[in-house]
């Protein structure tokens, strides 16, 4: 205890006290928190009904009581249950705080709640409805590579990785996003990214773009032969690298061959 | 001339070895303090540890015989290609190729070891002492320098080159006009541009085709939000110039809701809200797509000139120099998209003929 108080007066003591602090809190708050859980069921109208319920708890302050939208959150009406299922199925939505672009982060619904919440924001007008698994079963690798690179490489990068759009928007990197979220993002067009809609770009197309986004993005089945791919994202982040570390270490180098050689100590 | 002279007598490094290497020079603050006196290394004066030295760098040598050797064992062992086994995780790197990996490995470490080997030779070993080398004069002597003039203006005179000014004109001539031969031949380099630039492949009646299906495109299938591509009709991947006429015809369709049009005139000449715009960027050409549907904008990546296709193209940020180029569009009697004519400016960046 005597070393503990010695330490107080530490120049670090306050963050380790403020992040001590902290982490005890959030920790109470996750033991303690009550986990939402609610029972689906499969009646149609049920759904809609328990949808309703979750939807004026965790989307109306944005989103209004009945969907309809504010100033903060976009009208729902007509954005099909496809959507729904996307944004809230990759924690896009509920939304942290608003932004240039809402990042995915956890999940917090179960996949029954989620579709509870589709089910309702469906009801509120016709839209784009969640795929089956049929629907979004990988295609033909060869051609989703040509479809990506018409359709999706200049945002997402040739490799998926992603990148940068204006304001500080961003298109995400691909790496890991299920065949079903494909689908449907490509569907639906979340946030900034245009909607493809079938009748421009065809189910057998959306299937073989999925094809190429998870074989180019699985590293066992398109290693990376080079290594140290640096997110693949290209020219900058390779000569960030470059001008940094590989200068850095030539530079080092040649210090050390124009020191001082050690001399003999004077005897 | 003169004052060099002055110069190579008066600050020359000889001028100080004249006082014997004296430095205290009372007054002269800034007196040339000449080399700290040579300290032996230790390898300098033991004989062991110049032994060991002598061990350590033919050690960095033969540790590259034997990565060059390793070269060529991985050359043999693994086998390339994308097949399950030969690719391996190495922890920063992530998977790798094993071929790949090892080949750079060995030839890396056998070119550092050569590196390493003799720099520390030429630290330890070598001999480490200071010399100073005296600078002395560029000019040759008076006595070169005179006779070299006496010979050129006795050639010149021999030569008649001032007297015959007949000669000295002509060759001039002929000496300017040889250059002329290599600039007639810039012609060749290829055709003229004409008016290329200034028209694509769209005209008037050419249904937009979706370079995703292949097929013409109703206005019913661009619903809001989406982005799609199109290559005027008629043309396809395997003619032989499909590159040179889509880079000039690429477009992309995009439809909004009308109210959200701010430029009348553009919405005039799109369809219901389906606007047309060429895909290539005013600034230096590059394929623009990055489009944002909610803002309407379209951010090129090369240099992030962003345009507003809700207000005509407007440029609203970075260096591109002109509005994006919108096709008029309308539907023909069955229902199909088409072109009502080319673009009405050259697509892509600025030339200098360019109106």
């Amino acid at each position: 205890m005597k070393k503990l108080s010695a330490r107080r007066r530490h120049p670090l003591a306050a963050l380790v006290v403020l992040l001590f602090a902290l982490a005890t809190t959030g920790g109470l708050y996750a033991a303690f928190a009550p986990a939402g859980t609610a029972q689906a069921d499969t009646s149609q109208s049920l759904q809609i009904e328990q949808g309703k319920k979750l939807f004026a708890v965790g989307c109306s302050s944005c989103h209004a009581l009945s969907g309809e939208g504010t100033s903060i959150g976009p009208s729902l009406v007509g954005v099909g249950s496809a959507s729904v299922d996307f944004q809230v199925g990759t924690g896009r939505m509920p939304a942290q705080q608003p932004g240039a672009q809402i990042p995915a982060k956890k999940v917090i619904y179960t996949q029954d709640e989620i579709n509870e919440l589709a089910a309702y924001v469906a009801s509120l007008g016709a839209g784009p409805s969640i795929p089956t698994s049929e629907q979004y079963a990988a295609g033909d690798v060869a051609k989703g590579g040509e479809l990506f690179r018409t359709n999706c490489a200049e945002c997402h990068n040739f490799a998926g990785s992603g990148g940068a759009l204006s304001e500080g928007k961003y298109a995400p990197s691909l790496d890991g996003v299920s065949a079903k979220h494909l689908y449907e993002a490509m569907l639906t067009g979340p946030q900034s990214m245009p909607s493809f809609p079938d009748s421009t770009l065809s189910q057998q197309n959306k299937q073989d773009i999925i094809a190429y986004v998870q074989h180019t993005t699985d590293p066992a089945k398109n290693p990376s032969y080079g290594g140290l791919t640096l997110g693949a994202l290209g020219p900058v982040t390779e000569g960030l690298f470059g001008w940094i570390f590989a200068l850095g270490a030539l530079i080092g180098i040649a210090i050390w061959i124009a020191a001082r050689t050690p001399k003999a100590k004077k005897s | 001339m003169t004052s060099q002279d002055n110069m190579s007598e008066e600050h020359l490094p000889e001028a100080h070895g004249a006082h014997g290497g004296e430095l205290a020079v009372h007054g002269d603050a800034f007196a040339d303090p000449g080399l700290p006196p040579h300290e032996h290394r230790r390898t300098d004066i033991d004989e062991r540890a110049a032994a060991r030295a002598e061990r350590q760098v033919a050690m960095w040598f033969l540790l590259s015989m034997v990565a060059t050797i390793g070269f060529i064992a991985s050359y043999v062992i693994f086998k390339p290609g994308p097949e399950l086994g030969n690719t391996v995780y190495i922890f920063p790197i992530g998977h790798i190729s094993k071929l790949n990996f090892s080949l750079g490995m060995t030839l890396g470490v056998s070119l550092f070891a050569i590196g390493a080997g003799a720099v520390h030779w030429a630290r330890t070993l070598m001999s480490d002492e200071e010399h100073i080398a005296e600078r002395h004069p560029i000019e040759a002597s008076p006595e070169v320098r005179e006779q070299v003039f006496a010979d050129f203006r006795q050639g010149a005179k021999e030569s008649g080159f001032g007297r015959r000014k007949l000669i000295r004109t002509t060759m001039i001539g002929a000496m300017a006009m040889v250059p002329l031969s290599a600039v007639v031949l810039f012609r060749d380099l290829g055709p003229l541009p004409e008016k290329k630039l200034d028209t694509t492949e769209w005209a008037k009646g050419k249904r937009l085709v979706n370079m995703n299906t292949n097929e013409p495109m109703k206005a019913a299938d661009i619903t809001v939000g989406s982005l799609t591509f199109a290559k005027p009709e008629g043309v396809e991947e395997s003619d032989e110039n499909f590159q040179e006429v889509i880079a000039k015809a690429a477009v992309m369709l995009v439809r909004m809701q009308p109210a959200d049009i701010k430029d009348q005139a553009s919405a005039g000449w799109g369809y219901e809200g389906v606007l047309c715009y060429s895909k290539i960027c005013t600034h230096v050409g590059c394929p623009i797509s990055l489009y944002e549907q909610q803002t309407h904008h379209v951010l090129c990546p090369c240099h992030q000139s962003t345009f507003d296709l809700s207000d005509g193209g407007r440029v609203i940020f970075g260096p591109a120099g002109h509005p994006l180029p919108q096709l008029q569009i309308s539907v023909n009697s069955d229902g199909y998209l088409e072109a009502l004519g080319d673009f009405s400016k050259p697509v892509g960046p600025g030339f200098w003929e360019r109106s």
